[in-house]
């Protein structure tokens, strides 16, 4: 069954455009182009020179993150049946773009490093494991599993504005991540790195962040943890 | 125009498990280390791996490394050298603990230990019943444990080159290693790092194939890197096709799938695995469920409209099960299969998942090759370690589990070989002249192409041919027939040609430099396959069966050797397999059953 799409896509290369355009392409699908990458796959036969970012193709590296049809997510987790007849792709919004769907993401990883994200036991390790309780480790449920694709970060209003100063939702889950785990010994550090009027408190729980995670986290609730730690302790 | 050179104590290619686990030890020691890497650390494949890591900690039933070490020699089909065996499943204990005190969150017990649960080919006793060996952060442990390293190697301050591209050995007079070309992808520089020492963590090339579980990424850099510059590949012949990769997506379901208790089924709804290997029944090793699939398949008992796939049925786990342990293999059914997994089977189909052969080394990751009569003489200055290696710890059969304990097994030896070597203290070798020469000519080929043949068309019909005359079964005539192809694949690579002259981050020059690498792994691949007359592990030809003088088609007189193939001539050679394990008793060679 012949399935006929228009993709509109973003194109910028900085060594030959003077500002980006939007560039149209026709292409057929047979049917065994299930996800949208597997669509862009396809049409990077017809034009090598569209330039994205892919790897794992099942989302679970988070390199393909970008913006379809005015919402983020991953290309090869989203099905071509659940997109129309045309399809709109731009780079994550609010990051500088690199060429085409790839952008810099200089900011976004800065913002994570911030936040210390690593386990600090100073205490010397026994000879086997630490011991931690089931209920303690499903505390960091909905939290470790995040693939830093970038997909909420870029959604958010409060990142766009002040990319360099709030921390935004995917770093502010790592950073609760830690606090949650049983094993860090620097929960108060963690906090006090947060407590500022840019860091954390710009999010003001618009919850874009948690509409457009391809893995069903939700960062909104883990800002809300840390808000509510930082309340109990004043 | 002079390159900028970049002066590092030791350069690692790769960020995927064994590159980080390696630049963690050196970082931790004070010694200045580059990663260099083509995608953001935390995209390396072993990000997908899923189910967990081999170490016969004994949480759960009795266990201890004695019994890993037989599963591994008797799962790699006698191809394993025992001495490497014996140190990786020694130290497994060790690198699972050093691994959860960085913070990985590995699922628990409810005594705090880490949670483990059975996998294929892992016993106690010496084969007679499963144990839950595989220590797993539910269905995702190679996510968690490629975040966990990256989080502890930046703590640790190691210098990532995030989205280079190497493309070069640098190799002296002396056929020492000195250091590296590479590419960074956003600019089009190539510069060069100068290094005491280099270490290959490329990972496998399982994109040489058409059906592969492997992301994009895998195309065998390093493999490529070593063939161009005069080192052997070592059992490329040895490819592992994981049982159950997704019907028509080459998407994998992790093994732990069958480790908590799901069943293969034929077309009647046969749990066949129970005829074939009455221990341990569907967690039998991956080699022997591969053709026990297709066999099923061949024979008409297999499911579909077509008969061309098997029946993975978890529905008798119950959903909370599924939901706590596997939960991402429910989100795969239902992205890449419209299958929910807690209500109805899903097809699934043996897929290429794994590169037993690699550059060859030593226990300590020093790349060894046969020179003056000596079978392992050490290229100075070169490691290699994880998937693009071969240690040999896999032999022809990897076990589950087994590769990401050989990541941070192999990472970590690495490191402290280096360390304990006093890299530190020793002075730098100098750059031959026009060190980056060769790597900056074969950029400019393809800068001044035009009329050759796209990268991506040219690298399909290679994964075409490797899929046909390299898969699960293998005929002598359809190997032989595939050396020519694949022969004649490789003049047309020669002559690729881009549209895109980009100098910023031009995706289709990395692809054509991609084929390139991709093209030594599959000739290694293709040569060495038809040449061994034999079937062992992975390696199954239907003209080498089941004989009383060759049990299972292995010919252990003629062909118990290691492989080794040579770009430069397309030559073979051979080194024989170590049987000798460090400490303990050798583990006789015997007919394998389950």
């Amino acid at each position: 069954m012949a399935d006929k799409r228009i993709f509109e896509i973003y194109r910028y290369d900085p060594d030959t455009d003077a500002k980006p355009r939007m560039q149209t392409y026709e292409v057929e699908l047979d049917g065994s182009e299930r996800m949208l990458l597997d669509a862009l796959m396809k049409l990077k036969k017809q034009d090598d020179s569209i330039s994205f970012r892919r790897s794992c193709r099942e989302g679970v590296c988070g390199s393909d993150a970008m913006n379809i049809n005015g919402k983020n997510g991953l290309a090869c987790l989203t099905n071509m049946l659940t997109l129309p007849q045309k399809v709109t792709l731009r780079p994550l919004p609010g990051l500088p773009v690199v060429r085409d769907l790839i952008v810099d993401m200089s900011q976004f990883f800065k913002q994570y490093h911030s936040i210390k994200p690593y386990i600090v036991n100073d205490t010397p390790p026994p000879e086997k494991e630490r011991l931690q309780s089931q209920e303690d480790r499903e505390e960091l449920n909905g939290l470790y599993e995040c693939i830093l694709c970038a997909c909420c970060s870029t959604s958010c209003p409060s990142f766009w504005w002040n990319p360099d100063k709030f921390v935004g939702p995917a770093g502010l889950l790592a950073a609760y991540r830690f606090i949650a785990d049983s094993r860090d010994q620097v929960k108060e550090e963690r906090l006090e790195n947060l407590e500022d009027p840019y860091r954390l408190f710009r999010c003001h729980t618009i919850m874009n962040c948690v509409d457009v995670c391809p893995k069903g986290l939700n960062p909104t609730k883990a800002i809300g943890k840390i808000k509510e730690m930082l309340v109990k302790r004043a | 125009m002079a390159q900028t050179i970049h002066k590092y104590d030791a350069v690692v290619v790769g960020a995927g498990g064994a590159g980080m686990r390696c630049s963690l030890q050196l970082a931790k020691a004070g010694l200045r280390v580059a990663v260099l890497s083509k995608v953001f650390p935390t995209r390396s494949h072993t990000v997908a791996a899923q189910g967990g890591i081999g170490a016969s900690l004994g949480n759960m039933d009795e266990d201890n490394w004695h019994y890993h070490f037989y599963d591994t020699v008797k799962g790699s089909d006698w191809l394993g050298d025992q001495d490497a065996i014996e140190f990786m499943c020694r130290e497994a204990p060790k690198v699972v603990y050093e691994l959860e005190h960085m913070g990985m969150p590995f699922d628990r017990n409810p005594d705090g230990t880490i949670y483990q649960r059975p996998f294929g080919g892992h016993s106690a006793k010496y084969g007679e019943k499963p144990v839950p060996r595989a220590c797993a952060a539910a269905d995702r442990t190679g996510h968690a444990m490629l975040h966990t390293l990256y989080q502890n190697n930046v703590r640790n301050k190691t210098q990532f080159f995030v989205e280079w591209m190497a493309l070069d050995l640098i190799r002296d007079s002396e056929g020492d290693v000195v250091g590296v070309t590479a590419l960074e992808m956003e600019t089009g520089e190539v510069a060069i790092f100068h290094a005491k020492c280099v270490l290959l963590a490329t990972g496998g090339a399982g994109r040489i194939f058409a059906a592969s579980t492997n992301a994009f990424i895998n195309t065998g850099d390093g493999l490529g890197m070593a063939a161009r510059a005069g080192i052997p590949l070592e059992d490329m012949e040895f490819w592992q096709f994981h049982p159950t990769g997704v019907h028509n997506a080459g998407v994998l379901l992790t093994e732990g799938c069958r480790g908590e208790g799901a069943i293969l089924r034929n077309k009647n709804g046969e749990r066949f695995m129970e005829r074939y290997a009455p221990k341990l029944k569907d967690l039998a090793p991956r080699d022997f469920v591969s053709r026990c699939m297709d066999q099923e398949i061949k024979e008409g008992r297999g499911c579909g409209p077509n008969g061309d796939y098997i029946a993975l049925d978890l529905t008798h786990l119950g959903g909370e099960t599924i939901m706590k342990r596997l939960p991402s293999v429910h989100e795969i059914g239902k992205n890449f299969a419209n299958v929910d997994v807690i209500k109805e089977p899903i097809p699934v189909v043996p897929t290429i998942h794994y590169q037993m052969g690699g550059v060859p080394t030593n226990i300590h990751g020093q790349v060894v090759v046969p020179k003056n009569g000596t079978p392992n003489s050490i290229i100075n200055g070169l490691y290699a370690i994880g998937e693009a290696s071969c240690v040999s710890v896999h032999g022809a059969n990897r076990l589950g589990t087994n590769s990401l304990l050989d990541l941070l097994v192999f990472g970590r030896a690495a490191g402290n070989h280096l360390i304990d070597t006093a890299l530190a203290s020793k002075t730098h070798k100098p750059l031959p002249q026009n060190a980056a020469d060769y790597s900056l000519s074969r950029i400019d080929v393809l800068d001044k192409s035009s009329g050759g043949e796209y990268p991506q068309d040219v690298a399909n019909d290679l994964r075409k041919t490797m899929q046909t005359h390299a898969g699960v079964f293998r005929t002598q005539a359809s190997m032989d027939e595939g050396v020519s192809k694949v022969l004649a694949i490789d003049e047309r690579a020669k002559h690729l040609s881009l549209k895109d002259k980009s100098k910023i981050f031009n995706t289709a020059r990395i692809e054509a430099l991609e084929v390139a690498n991709l093209m030594e792994a599959a000739k290694a691949t293709m040569v060495s396959a038809a040449a061994r007359k034999e079937s062992r592990g992975a390696h199954t030809v239907d003209d080498y069966g089941d004989t009383p003088e060759h049990p299972l088609g292995r010919n252990d007189v003629e062909w118990m050797k290691h492989t080794l193939w040579y770009s430069e001539g397309n030559r073979l050679d051979y080194k024989p397999v170590n049987l000798k394990p460090l400490t303990v008793e050798s583990i006789p060679p015997v007919k394998r059953t389950f």
